[in-house]
């Protein structure tokens, strides 16, 4: 089962990404996908050492609307702040100490974080004890990488790594 | 009806790529004129998105679901660009508006690795040699 079949979830989600891509929803694109999706992990197998687990199908359904939500926002932000007066922006640096320990999950964290209001991520630290982020428009930092960690990175460690 | 609600989708679209746009002639630094073009496009290809599904879906024989295919690669492309853009720019101390980080903050994985290895040179030249 887990070598001939080593990442169950990342199969199904090729599936569905080739039906999405034909088009189309005959028997034969179905087999045809799944043995794509079959056989494209086995290839990639270096380039996921670890096994995927996802704990909390249910959080990660909800923390994705929260995402599509909160990308809305992020663009009317963007949006009024370049409409606005841009020399009165106060952009920084700010540190964010990380919890998360899986690749999977902090490469999700600094996506999520491209995507949603006003920041974009720039760099993580050599050992992983943080990623460096880059605000547009920030009076306090210390309230943003609060924010950040609780809004996004407490329900990404729920869902990927609680025990 | 589905005609306005297309109209109004693509307009809104439209509104939002070219913000995105203006955010790179108005912006004052590099790191600030990132935030433009991976957060006002990604509504503005997202809703003219929703209206080409909505179009071909109602026109077309069947339904057409690449679009969300395509959202879906942009939300995973546009950040991890941005973000390899924005570490390029540290590393080469583009000018910046916010105070620029500490150098042994932006120090990434691969020289860190090369600072490690660096005394262990020694056992490779005495390896090679024998």
């Amino acid at each position: 089962m887990h070598r001939w079949l080593p990442h169950p979830l990342i199969t199904l989600a090729l599936t569905l990404v080739w039906l999405l891509l034909v088009n189309s929803l005959t028997t034969g694109q179905i087999v045809l996908g799944l043995l794509l999706a079959w056989a494209i992990p086995l290839f990639t197998l270096r380039f996921w050492p670890e096994t995927l687990h996802i704990r909390r199908p249910g959080l990660l359904l909800r923390f994705a609307v929260r995402v599509l939500a909160d990308i809305v926002t992020a663009n009317l932000t963007v949006a009024r702040l370049i409409l606005g007066r841009p020399e009165q922006l106060r952009p920084v640096f700010v540190e964010v100490p990380l919890l998360l320990k899986s690749d999977l999950a902090i490469s999700l964290l600094a996506n999520t974080i491209s995507l949603t209001p006003g920041t974009v991520s720039s760099c993580l630290s050599a050992n992983r004890d943080y990623l460096l982020v880059h605000t547009l428009d920030t009076a306090d930092a210390d309230a943003l990488a609060a924010t950040i960690k609780t809004r996004y990175e407490a329900p990404l460690q729920e869902i990927f790594e609680s025990c | 009806m589905l005609d306005l609600v297309l109209s109004l989708l693509i307009l809104a679209g439209a509104t939002f790529t070219f913000i995105g746009s203006l955010g790179l002639a108005r912006l004052q630094d590099f790191y600030t004129r990132l935030h433009g073009p991976t957060k006002a496009t990604t509504l503005g290809v997202g809703s003219l998105l929703i209206a080409s599904a909505l179009y071909f879906s109602t026109r077309g024989e069947s339904i057409s679901l690449h679009e969300v295919l395509v959202t879906l690669f942009l939300f995973i492309t546009a950040p991890a660009s941005a973000h390899l853009l924005s570490k390029a720019a540290l590393h080469l101390h583009v000018r910046s508006l916010a105070p620029l980080p500490q150098e042994s903050a932006i120090a990434d994985e691969g020289s860190a690795q090369r600072q490690k290895d660096s005394p262990s040179a020694e056992s490779n030249k005495l390896f090679l040699k024998t």
